[in-house]
């Protein structure tokens, strides 16, 4: 099976070690992975703040690195929507359907496609699991607390595998975090609040790391937390599933 | 037109008062926590979602015949219909028949077609006294606010806020907060209005095509102590309040309170089928607009509406910036994809006003896409050219950037990049981020610089 | 062109081009639950009160014996006619603005939301039910349907120049969400469920 590993842009340049972590992971489970050394980004950051149009260049040099693999998995769910909703192409659409229809987002790459049963992992802490929207509503990776359906989370039937790890149940277990892309610049106090709200309920249930699927949601709610000069830490969830 | 605030800078300033945003989040939250409570107690809710979904799709395909059919049997039953091509027009009609029955007051229940249209203002102008009856819409008239909320007009105020407002215009005690103490002034107040008004006007939840009759939903009765007691019925409604059939509402009505404040069902759902006796009833039938995002194929579904405000209190950014931030009479993540239809230029901010988190989206009774919809608006805006100039050309760099693999490279030294032109950073001096959030370490290499160098090491191995 | 033809024009350009199809309905409402036990709760639980009786005297006990019989007092049914009102229904409305108490009766009601049906064939006047401060409505129990599904398909094609559901009685949460009963209309809600 090989899996073409895509690494989200600022995940490459400022949070190498999930980059890392998500590369041995899926290793260890057996797949063939590499890394494609000309991928760039998605495109996601100008179609959500109205430049989709721009995004042709992005499109193709992503088809042109990812059409090879049976797989495409990323460390970001937000990421994986954004390709498996709006990848087109104009040089070679067969290729863009296949990289749409083959993309996952690591946690449900591990409990759809390896249909992982066990973990080895130890993290002996308390940990606090924030749901990125495009992850859960996007890709449904957890039931959406909105609707009357049966219960499922497929990061936390992960994290559940691990030595060590218990995890809260928040007060709000879905509520957004307010980074949003550019929203958390240009909504600046909105955005700030709300990432200090989500902060309160992981603080609350006593949590040592918040964790999730999407570190800009994380890298938003490090720099309020930093900020705070609070204990709490963040992680990504691949970190947490590689950490033996 | 006043100079409107765009929605970022009104947020800012309403999250100033942090003590007043958290309890207004808290609030809707918990109006948000008593939908869930109220819908998940219905096993079949998903599929009355769906269902209520499938008929307002049907009446928007078949909106030119439902419009007919309903105007033909309305008038059967003896009420007189009007129709209106915008809010202008719709406000002349009320005034014409104010105006023929001689009279200077009117008594108004809740319409937001009204606070769309502008009438209390318009009929201000020309010296008609309009006394909004439904005690939020009453609260936030005497303090010459718009309602901030299209259920709850007047969530944005503190008890305080209204103990204030009563003890200067209807004499209460100065410094009795108790809601009950206030809601019985109102009452008392009101009560003299109804008896007294000739003429009152009432907006319509739900219109039937087949029998002509209208459905208005209230929980105070103050729709009915109206109507029931004028001389005059006014029902003023957007076109797509349409059903197709009496047995349709059944499914709408379990919907609508459900997922507006969790109660089962309003207090009151009135049938309005034909005057009374002595009575003359109109309806006025109101474009303005409608038939336009009728035939945005991407927008139009936002027509489903039935003003639940459900998407609103769900809303982590209406929660935490307030209705009036929304500049538009039907505010949240609903108002921000019918704003832009009304006025691009005006309402350019508000489908950026969003996190696309899609909470609307799965509260939504009827199914519409809101979210998807906030994404479409903002490739529209852009096009259109309603952004400003220096994030387009921001965009283009960081696009071509982008584009080229060999250029990122460059440019993507851990971290130098992402700082200089990331989303959340483009056009923005960094203090934007900067004022209350650190920024990230850059590391000392890449996750592709690492990767470069194991290749090469396993490599050099072999 | 008048504003209506220039409307419906421009409705019947822009709508889409084929009619998208009705659900069906009757799958619906098909969830099996003890429709007056669930009455009870759910009219409970939107502030209303519930008294199970079997006769039209245990009625009027009740009344004299929880509302003040000597302010004014208006019912639709003849046989209250000792303790109520019955010739006004002719009168103008505004006439029953000191009425304490109506007691009318409901064509049906509904378990899932505790509404009851009613319409000016037996209101006496459209305001009746809103403008007492007080309100009690007589429903037989074999006319409590499970939901407004079967509300409506009992209801049917019926004329009827008015009609409303009541479900408990008048309120507002308008000030912060504080619950206050007796908003505009009646300030309580007694439903007489008959046998």
């Amino acid at each position: 099976m090989k899996v073409g590993l895509f690494i989200p842009c600022y995940v490459d340049q400022f949070y190498p070690q999930i980059g890392i972590a998500s590369l041995e992971l899926l290793q260890k489970l057996g797949c063939e992975v590499s890394f494609p050394m000309d991928q760039t980004c998605c495109g996601q950051p100008m179609a959500n703040s109205g430049y989709a149009h721009l995004t042709g260049g992005c499109d193709a040099n992503f088809v042109a690195n990812f059409s090879e693999f049976d797989y495409i998995v990323c460390p970001s769910g937000s990421c994986t929507l954004h390709v498996k909703d709006h990848l087109h192409s104009k040089e070679n659409e067969a290729a863009a359907t296949h990289i749409r229809n083959n993309v996952y987002e690591l946690t449900e790459f591990l409990t759809d496609v390896l249909k992982v049963e066990s973990i080895e992992g130890n993290f002996p802490y308390k940990v606090g699991m924030h749901q990125s929207c495009h992850g859960q509503r996007g890709l449904k990776l957890s039931q959406m607390s909105e609707l009357n359906a049966a219960p499922f989370s497929k990061p936390e039937q992960l994290l559940t595998k691990i030595k060590g790890l218990e995890l809260v149940s928040l007060s709000r277990k879905d509520e957004c975090c307010g980074f949003g892309g550019t929203f958390c610049v240009t909504e600046e106090a909105v955005s700030v609040k709300m990432g200090q709200d989500r902060i309160k309920d992981h603080a609350a249930h006593q949590v040592d790391y918040i964790t999730g699927g999407d570190m800009s949601c994380l890298m938003h709610l490090e720099g309020i937390l930093k900020r705070q000069k609070s204990n709490i830490k963040v992680i990504h969830i691949a970190e947490i599933l590689n950490s033996i | 037109m006043k100079n409107t605030i765009d929605h970022s800078t009104a947020a800012a300033t309403f999250n100033k008062d942090v003590e007043r945003v958290n309890w207004h989040d808290e609030t809707l939250w918990f109006v948000r926590s008593k939908r869930d409570k109220s819908a998940h107690a219905i096993p079949e809710w998903e599929t009355l979602r769906e269902t209520a979904s499938n008929i307002k799709n049907n009446v928007l395909s078949n909106m030119h015949h439902y419009l007919q059919e309903f105007e033909e049997k309305a008038k059967e039953n003896g009420i007189i219909v009007h129709w209106a091509a915008d809010g202008d027009e719709h406000n002349k009609i009320v005034h014409s028949i104010i105006a023929k029955h001689g009279v200077t007051q009117m008594v108004k229940s809740k319409s937001m077609l009204t606070e769309e249209c502008h009438l209390n203002e318009y009929l201000a102008d020309n010296g008609v006294e309009v006394i909004d009856s439904d005690l939020g819409e009453f609260i936030v008239q005497l303090r010459k606010e718009p309602p901030s909320h299209i259920v709850l007009p007047a969530i944005h105020l503190k008890k305080e806020d209204v103990s204030d407002t009563f003890h200067e215009h209807l004499g209460t005690e100065k410094g009795n907060n108790n809601p009950q103490y206030l809601t019985e002034a109102a009452r008392k107040e009101l009560r003299d209005t109804f008896l007294t008004r000739k003429v009152a006007l009432t907006g319509v939840n739900f219109a039937v095509a087949e029998t002509g009759e209208f459905v208005v939903c209230t929980n105070e009765g103050n729709a009915d102590m109206g109507a029931h007691l004028a001389d005059v019925h006014i029902a003023c409604m957007g076109f797509e309040k349409l059903v197709p059939q009496r047995k349709h509402l059944g499914v709408f009505l379990r919907l609508l309170a459900r997922s507006a404040t969790g109660q089962p069902i309003t207090t009151f759902s009135s049938h309005f089928k034909k005057p009374r006796e002595g009575q003359e009833m109109h309806i006025v039938i109101v474009d303005n607009g409608r038939s336009t995002q009728l035939g945005r194929e991407e927008f139009r579904n936002s027509l489903k509406c039935i003003r639940c405000g459900a998407c609103m209190n769900t809303c982590p950014v209406y929660r935490r910036s307030g209705g009036h931030s929304y500049h538009n009479a039907v505010a949240g993540p609903i108002g921000s994809i019918l704003a832009p239809n009304l006025d691009m230029k005006k309402n350019a901010d508000l489908p950026f006003a969003s996190t696309l988190c899609g909470s609307c989206t799965n509260v939504c009774p009827v199914k519409i896409d809101i979210h998807d919809q906030l994404y479409k608006w903002r490739q529209v805006l852009v096009k259109e050219g309603y952004t400003p100039t220096s994030k387009t050309v921001a965009m283009k760099g960081m696009s071509a950037v982008l584009a080229n693999p060999t250029v990122f490279k460059i440019a993507g030294k851990a971290g130098r990049f992402v700082i200089k032109n990331m989303p959340f950073m483009v056009n923005n001096s960094m203090n934007a981020w900067y004022n209350q959030r650190e920024m990230p370490t850059p590391p000392q290499e890449s996750f592709r610089e690492w990767y470069a160098k194991k290749q090469k090491e396993s490599k050099d191995k072999k | 062109m008048s504003s209506r033809d220039s409307i419906l024009n421009k409705i019947k350009s822009n709508q889409p081009s084929s009619v998208n199809e009705l659900p069906d309905l009757s799958v619906l409402g098909l969830e099996k639950f003890d429709v007056i036990e669930t009455y009870k709760t759910v009219l409970k639980g939107i502030g209303g009160f519930c008294e199970e009786v079997s006769s039209l005297d245990e009625v009027k006990n009740y009344i004299a014996t929880h509302y003040p019989t000597e302010k004014r007092m208006i019912t639709t049914i003849t046989e209250l006619a000792d303790i109520a009102e019955t010739d006004w229904t002719n009168d103008d409305p505004h006439s029953l603005q000191n009425v304490e108490l109506a007691v009318i009766k409901a064509h049906l009601g509904v378990a899932e939301n505790s509404g009851l049906w009613v319409t000016d064939a037996i209101l006496g006047q459209r305001v009746s039910p809103f403008i007492p401060q007080y309100l009690a409505i007589i429903v037989n129990k074999k006319d409590i349907v499970p939901t407004m599904q079967q509300a409506y398909e009992r209801i049917g094609a019926i004329d009827y120049g008015f009609g409303t559901f009541i479900a408990g009685p008048s309120k507002t949460a308008d000030i912060e969400q504080s619950l206050v009963l007796g908003a505009h209309g009646a300030r309580g809600l007694t439903v007489f469920l008959m046998d």
